[in-house]
């Protein structure tokens, strides 16, 4: 499993005026910490309030590169903020992402060949998220289909089936999770898959429980990678003991400790 | 049409451990990154390594088809240790400290330090140093060794599940590798490395006893949990990223069949049990029967003269 730590986002709170104001030891402590807990990955996101997001983007991506080399997901809507990071990445960076329309696809894939990059690809288009799993194949399969055009493997490409709030859709559930299974068949090698998990909580009271709950159910599914919440250790603890169950790792009694030791 | 074969590739090699003080004659273990002479999927860069063992005193229940090739030279470990090195070709020797045992006379360290260091000095080979067996006698036993030996950099063992900790911080004290022994059981293997490296000891210094088996007495089984080890290392299981060694001359000389049936079938069937091991992804053999042990090591050369080759 690619966790990618989803805590460095200008949409909360802390993270917003750190950027505003550039503190830069709390984007680095957020970074340091969520690697620490095991992300392989970390998502960077200016938030919606950015004045500057090509500013606030280079900041951000100089800024958690002094104190750490794990790879980034570079997460915005523009090409524009995401090809300022590209320039400046030192290991090969996921792009956050791509949708299933054909201009925005040319875009996000072109940089992706030019920058060596990886490419989250949300399986929806113009009219929005799907609301059943034969129309998010049909997505996902256009992404990987047009990935390839690209000379992109398919290995590069995070398919995302789109996670919508249980309490808001919770007819999604299900067709998200065979969303999953159907992805690894679309190519051989099979396209890696992800979430953004803590949306299925979204106004939930028990946020934790449902995310780690979503996770397992995932993972089994076929899940390769997941926007998390990393400090959750609960939910770390879930995501190793699921892939334990499914025989991605040999048990020993201490098998929290060793999957950390890795 | 031409077959074309799959090959693998993995990502991550087994550790390499390295036995005997640097700058004098050491021994390289481990760092393979394939499954056993896969040559064409993966670098072998150190061929298993066959040690002859010697006890620190005269065996008493040693069978005569075993004991013959030593002759007088058992009745003092110095000069059965210089004769296993200049007459056998050993690279390394293995010490069980025998005569500590309840069993064997109760020999104290003061008694034993000296004929190691003289093993040592007289052969000047690297040294894989293993207790009596009796975990009591060993804590004791052990660390006294272990200082005494202090900077020469051997592998002391054995580490179980159920007594590490004097080994752990008495190795790590005086710069020794280790071996953590499991009862032919994969998840225990695991945890007794996790353990000891809890013990802030270095896990790229520790070599792994899966648990010795002679041919014919379940041997596939360690087989098996070596083979799932080793596949998990090489995807990134760094608490199974062990070399292995294997006590192949102990355990087949304990047989009927090695014993009782005249020296060729002892010879052959520790030969067959030291080769399967090797297959089986063995990167130090210790072995009893000097002329099982040069078949041993002429078998190792040719397979790893074909590698070279490719």
């Amino acid at each position: 499993m690619i966790v990618i730590g989803e805590l460095i986002n200008g949409m909360y709170k802390d993270v917003g005026k750190a950027i505003a104001n550039k503190e830069t030891d709390v984007i680095q402590h957020l970074a340091a910490d969520q690697v620490k807990a095991g992300a392989n990955a970390l998502d960077v996101n200016t938030g919606p309030y950015s004045k500057n997001p090509k500013d606030d983007m280079r900041w951000l991506v100089e800024s958690i590169q002094a104190v750490t080399d794990v790879s980034l997901a570079l997460d915005s809507t523009s090409a524009a903020v995401i090809e300022e990071a590209l320039k400046i990445v030192k290991r090969k960076p996921i792009i956050n992402s791509t949708n299933a329309d054909e201009a925005k696809m040319d875009s996000i894939f072109g940089l992706a060949k030019r920058y060596n990059a990886q490419v989250i690809g949300l399986a929806m288009d113009k009219s929005g998220v799907p609301n059943n799993r034969g129309k998010r194949l049909e997505l996902g399969a256009a992404i990987v289909a047009k990935a390839i055009d690209f000379g992109i493997n398919a290995e590069d490409v995070f398919l995302d089936p789109i996670v919508l709030p249980v309490n808001v859709a919770q007819a999604q559930g299900l067709e998200v999770l065979e969303s999953i299974r159907q992805f690894r068949q679309l190519s051989d090698p099979a396209p890696n898959t992800t979430i953004g998990l803590s949306n299925v909580s979204q106004g939930t009271k028990l946020r934790s429980l449902v995310n780690r709950t979503f996770l397992t159910m995932a993972i089994a599914s076929g899940l390769t990678s997941a926007i998390l919440d990393p400090l959750d250790k609960e939910l770390m603890d879930a995501m190793i003991t699921a892939q334990l169950i499914l025989n991605k790792q040999i048990y020993c009694d201490s098998f929290l400790d060793a999957y950390r030791k890795r | 049409m031409p077959i074309e074969l799959v090959r693998e590739k993995y990502s991550d090699a087994i550790n390499t451990v390295e036995i005997g003080r640097p700058g004098s004659r050491t021994v390289k273990v481990g760092g393979e990154m394939t499954m056993p002479f896969l040559f064409e999927e993966g670098q072998v860069p150190n061929p298993p390594v066959v040690a002859l063992e010697i006890l620190d005193c005269e065996p008493t229940d040693w069978p005569e088809n075993l004991k013959s090739p030593f002759g007088q030279s058992l009745k003092d470990p110095v000069t059965w240790a210089k004769k296993c090195v200049a007459e056998f070709g050993a690279e390394i020797l293995c010490v069980r400290l025998a005569s500590g045992h309840p069993d064997y006379g109760r020999r104290p360290a003061e008694a034993i330090i000296p004929k190691v260091m003289a093993i040592l000095k007289e052969t000047g080979v690297p040294l894989v140093i293993v207790g009596c067996g009796d975990d009591e006698t060993d804590n004791d036993l052990l660390p006294k060794v272990s200082q005494a030996l202090k900077g020469e950099n051997c592998l002391l063992g054995i580490a179980t599940q159920r007594n590490y900790k004097t080994l752990a911080v008495t190795a790590l004290a005086d710069g020794h590798s280790i071996i953590a022994e499991s009862p032919i059981d994969i998840n225990i293997a695991k945890q007794v490395n996790i353990l000891i490296s809890d013990m802030r000891f270095d896990p790229r210094r520790i070599v792994m006893h899966p648990t010795t088996t002679s041919l014919g007495y379940g041997m596939e089984y360690v087989y098996s949990i070596m083979e799932r080890a080793r596949l998990a290392a090489f995807i990134g299981d760094k608490m199974l990223a062990m070399p292995f060694i294997l006590f192949v001359g102990g355990e087949v000389w304990k047989t009927k069949e090695a014993r009782e049936s005249g020296e060729a079938q002892g010879v052959n069937w520790e030969l067959a049990t030291a080769v399967s091991m090797v297959q089986a992804g063995a990167d130090m053999i210790v072995m009893r029967h000097p002329a099982a042990a040069r078949s041993a090591m002429a078998y190792i050369d040719m397979i790893m003269k074909k590698g070279a080759e490719k």
